[in-house]
């Protein structure tokens, strides 16, 4: 258990389509039988997500919360967090003590970021797809992210992006912060990106916050 | 009253969760009542005297609850310190604004609304405990909207009157807001209409402070069927955009 008794909450995000439900679905199943784990989802959430989720991570369907964002995602991950704190703590009140909870955000552009007062860490899912000059363009999601993913390398010959220029200009970018490339369609899928959270589980402290709410003065019998 | 105080909580800009509820405006809007422009006019009409009178009422009438003990309301910001209640003013305090909350109850008759005007009361005082750490908070962590605004107004040093423009304009604004973003309308042509309908919230907040101290029986009690119905539906749409 941490020693303040809360999860690790990790953001993930990224833009629509880049992996980021296929992400957590691979997360879960490789951490589901090790870490107590929940997921809030900021995607426009149909039921199709929750069984894609329950099917592919080992993730029952009270472990996913869903909150709505009013057409803005970066608003509910950065501006205004309160809906999203508060299903961060509505899960681990229902559920008890967790180690880990992920929070996809909504697809958004390059510029949506997580707020430190919402996630300890934060991973941005980019894909070849969109082009082999997104990291290029950089944006705080790709300059900043405690992670780096660039998904779907599967379609990099496809599409006809070089690995090697993304690689390049994401070292640009970032500096020493990690980056790492996937394709979740075959081996060895999630497994690096599992790795990296199971060290900052494993982080003693985790960045100390002080969001949570103190209750208000209670005046009265 | 301090005019920058009160702008800090009506700005739409505070993080307390209301870019995430329409107002009702999400059901219109997909059940072809909202569409344009007129459309839009005649529900912000009707739903700022029905719900937003309502709002502005409980939310004046909780501000009042727990200032009235305060030496020139809203213009010292710390003067309730002086005015600490007895444990008899605390428990009198208590149960009016448990009154007032259980009036809003009763006065929604929706399922569906009642918990997201729990979910945006505990959202906004969150915020509230947060900026103004010494809040008064007699009301338990699920406030309905408009007591949690009574509570944020007192907390920031505001008066009854204040609370209660928060609580109409509020509304009016989120629900505007939310138009302009369903449905892409011009934002300009949309906050004409706001500027014109600004002065209705003023007299509606004006008539909720001079009735701050009513019983809660006697409080405005106004709704509209369509906004519990359409809220109902809302709820169990498989996909939503706004939480309310
Ligand atoms: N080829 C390929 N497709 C992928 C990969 N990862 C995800 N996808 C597909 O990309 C689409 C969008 O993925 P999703 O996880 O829903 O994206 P999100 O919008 O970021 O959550 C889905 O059809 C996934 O199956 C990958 O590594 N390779
Ligand atoms: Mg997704």
């Amino acid at each position: 258990m941490r020693p303040d008794n809360r999860a690790v909450r990790i953001g993930i995000g990224g833009p629509v389509g880049s992996g980021k439900t296929a992400l957590v679905a691979a997360l879960c199943r490789l951490l589901a039988g090790e870490l107590r784990l929940a997921v809030v989802t900021n995607d426009i959430y149909t039921t199709e997500d929750a069984d894609f989720l329950r099917r592919a991570g080992v993730l029952p369907d009270d472990r996913i919360r869903a909150v709505e964002t009013g057409c803005c995602p970066h608003t509910a991950i950065r501006d205004d967090i309160s809906a999203n704190l508060d299903a961060v703590e509505e899960l681990e009140d229902r559920l008890g003590p967790l180690d880990l909870v992920l929070v996809e955000s909504g697809g958004d552009n390059l510029t949506a970021t997580f707020s430190k007062g919402l996630v300890d860490h934060q991973i941005f899912v980019v894909d070849v797809a969109g082009g082999d000059k997104v990291p290029r363009k950089g944006g705080p999601g790709v300059t900043t992210a405690d992670l780096l993913v660039i998904n779907k390398t599967d379609l990099a010959p496809l599409v006809g992006a070089d690995l090697g220029v993304m690689a390049r200009d994401a070292r640009a970018r970032r500096g020493d912060l990690p980056t790492v490339f996937l394709s979740l369609v075959g081996e060895p899928g999630a497994a690096p990106v599992a790795d990296w959270v199971r060290e900052r589980v494993a982080e003693p402290h985790h960045t100390p916050r002080d969001h949570d709410p103190a209750p208000a003065h209670t005046h009265g019998p | 009253m301090s005019l920058s105080t009160l702008l800090v909580l009506a700005d739409g800009r505070l993080p307390s969760g209301a870019h995430a509820h329409s107002g009702g405006v999400e059901a219109a809007v997909s059940a072809g009542r909202i569409h344009d422009l007129p459309t839009l006019e005649s529900f912000l009409v009707g739903r700022t005297a029905t719900t937003g009178t309502v709002a502005a009422a409980f939310a004046a009438a909780t501000c009042r609850a727990l200032t009235s003990g305060r030496s020139g309301v809203g213009t010292v910001p710390h003067a309730r310190d002086e005015a600490t209640p007895s444990d008899g003013d605390g428990a009198r305090l208590a149960e009016r604004v448990a009154a007032l909350d259980d009036g809003i109850d009763v006065r929604t008759a929706s399922p569906a609304l009642r918990v997201a005007s729990r979910a945006q009361g505990r959202a906004l005082l969150r915020a509230v405990t947060r900026i103004w750490p010494a809040a008064t908070n007699p009301a338990g962590p699920n406030p309905h909207h408009p007591i949690a605004t009574g509570i944020a107004a007192a907390a920031a040093g505001l008066g009854p009157g204040d609370a209660a423009l928060v609580a109409v304009y509020g509304g009016l604004t989120g629900s505007a807001s939310a138009a302009v973003r369903l449905l892409g309308l011009d934002p300009y042509a949309v906050h004409a209409l706001v500027a014109r309908l600004a002065p209705e919230c003023d007299r509606v907040a004006a008539d909720a402070a001079a009735r701050a101290d009513d019983p809660v029986d006697d409080l405005p009690a106004g709704s509209a069927i369509l906004l519990d119905l359409d809220a109902e539906q809302h709820a169990i749409w498989e996909v939503r955009l706004f939480a309310s």
